[in-house]
């Protein structure tokens, strides 16, 4: 990447995340993560990826006896230590299956982020917000019309688009994607992965997925993840190309996972 | 006969049989209904019959012997009933859908299970056993049988169903959509009342329907509660009657005994009306 600056958004220094006491799922990850760009995070199934994500937003504080370990920190400030509400305003998120709240209409959905926070908009505001946000997900022109209608009316690529947008309408600095193409078909995949590329310019983007070749299309940075520990960051081009460990490499050319 | 013949008798033989009985289920709901409206119709369009008090004996007897149609109505059970399955609603609807929530969201603390466990328990109370309770609690004290005591002994009877089908209905709901809430910045409170409530109305609102059809035709709790009215009461702290209540007067007076079968009917419509909007409205809002 020949990008000028290097800003970290995101660092992560030995982090530890455990379900079981003596267990690490996610075990002594340390890396800084850019801002402005694409990273994602690959693996085999159960190599710790959608549970260090989760860690990202304090997801994990919803179940019970599970830890967390070390220094995770957005913008500078310790998440760990902050907030959680606080934390993932900063760092929204799409999960897998797209779930849009099934009792709001579309224009509700992507306004919830402010409604369900009692921030106060006026209508022309609102109104503002909704359509910018449509428009970043490229989903204005297909649903304007129907902004009243159920969010569950629109089909599961447009369902994980209007997601998306609700995640964006609250202005994240970071957006973290837990496989948010995994249940869509290959179309909407592939409308959502370009839809990434246009997105970087306003979000850092962290995505887990379970797809190479969508980590190789789309993301700056890949990480590597295998039975919990990082096993290799580097820039998607260099893994992809010349990968240095040699677990890497086996993953990448379909030797397990 | 072969045994592929054989075969084909028996399974034919056997069908015919689940069939029959799986029929037979349907016969004692029909022979109540056709019983009831054979003999509760003629009373039933007499238009007093809704706006009317019960009859005096003696208004019955006269009537009787001319052979007319037995004047008065059931307005005051009517009117009591409603009070009373009102008041108990709306005590009942709160804590048993906060009730729920608690034993959804914390299903696995021991004291939830305790609760739970307890819930089945109440569920399984003998109603008159409710009413004699609510005697020593809401009666004596109030040192009057009234409306009150007797939607006090109904709230505890629906309590069981609104809990459980909150709780159940809760549960259905994916944890993708309480993630999503709180992905967005949403405090815990907000997301249970603004995002899982709403999506869990269907069946909360069904459940809260059925406990409604369950208590409307109790008796036994309001005979020690309520004790009876012969006129419409409206004061909720005098004693009231109601349609159940009527049907076991009208049964022990000789001379109103043909009122039991019209008022055993007009209960009997309002409750299958009921279950039949509880049904329509589970399927509208079932949880996608």
């Amino acid at each position: 990447m020949e990008n000028t600056i290097k800003e970290n958004i995101l660092t992560l220094k030995d982090v530890c995340i455990s379900y079981t006491p003596g267990q690490n799922a996610v075990n002594m990850v340390t890396a800084d993560i850019q801002k402005g760009l694409i990273t994602s995070i690959m693996g085999p199934s159960g190599c710790g990826k959608s549970t260090l994500l989760r860690a990202i937003n304090r997801m994990h504080e919803l179940y019970p006896g599970i830890t967390i370990t070390g220094d995770i920190k957005l913008n500078n400030k310790d998440i760990l230590k902050m907030n959680a509400i606080e934390v993932r305003r900063m760092a929204g998120m799409v999960f897998q299956r797209p779930n849009p709240f099934p009792t709001l209409s579309i224009y509700d959905n992507v306004i919830a982020g402010y409604t369900l926070n009692g921030i106060k908009k006026t209508k022309d505001e609102k109104d503002e917000i909704v359509e910018n946000s449509l428009k970043n997900v490229a989903l204005w022109d297909e649903v304007k019309d129907v902004l009243q209608k159920k969010g569950t009316f629109l089909s599961g690529g447009q369902q994980q688009r209007l997601c998306i947008a609700r995640a964006l309408a609250l202005k994240p600095d970071i957006l973290l994607m837990d496989e948010p193409t995994s249940a869509l078909d290959p179309i909407a995949t592939n409308r959502i992965e370009e839809l990434l590329v246009e997105l970087k310019k306003e979000v850092t983007i962290v995505i887990v997925t379970h797809n190479m070749s969508q980590a190789a299309r789309i993301s700056d940075y890949s990480m590597f993840m295998y039975l919990g520990d990082l096993i290799e960051y580097d820039t998607t081009k260099k893994m992809f190309t010349n990968p240095q460990d040699k677990r890497t490499e086996e993953y990448l050319t379909g030797k397990f996972g | 006969m072969n045994t592929f013949t054989y075969r084909k008798i028996k399974n034919a033989s056997l069908y015919v049989l689940v069939c029959l009985f799986a029929g037979l289920t349907a016969v004692p709901l029909f022979a109540i209904l056709g019983q009831v409206l054979i003999k509760g119709w003629r009373q039933l369009i007499v238009s007093d019959f809704f706006v009317k008090s019960t009859p005096t004996t003696l208004d019955a007897l006269i009537a009787l012997r001319s052979g007319e149609i037995i004047p008065g109505g059931i307005a005051n059970g009517i009117v009591g009933t409603i009070l009373m399955v009102l008041m108990a609603t709306f005590i009942a609807i709160p804590i048993g859908i906060f009730a729920g929530i608690y034993l959804a969201e914390y299903k696995t603390s021991k004291y939830a299970s305790i609760i739970r466990f307890l819930t089945d328990l109440l569920q399984g109370v003998p109603s008159i056993v409710v009413g004699v309770v609510a005697f020593i609690w809401v009666v004596i004290p109030l040192k009057s049988y009234s409306a009150l005591a007797g939607s006090a002994a109904l709230t505890v009877m629906m309590l069981p169903l609104i809990i459980r089908s909150t709780e159940e209905t809760m549960k259905m709901i994916p944890n993708t959509m309480k993630e999503a809430g709180l992905a967005l910045g949403t405090s815990y409170p907000i997301v249970i009342l603004r995002v899982m409530l709403p999506s869990a109305f269907g069946g909360i609102f069904t459940g809260v329907l059925l406990a409604v059809s369950r208590v409307i035709g109790e008796t036994a709790p309001l005979m020690l509660t309520a004790l009876g009215s012969t006129m419409i009461q409206w004061d909720v702290t005098r004693p009231n009657s109601a349609v159940s209540l009527l049907i076991w007067e009208f049964y022990n007076d000789p001379n109103l005994q043909s009122l039991v079968w019209s008022a055993s009917l007009f209960l009997l419509i309002f409750v299958l009306t009921l279950n039949i909007i509880a049904k329509q409205i589970a399927k509208k809002w079932r949880i996608q």
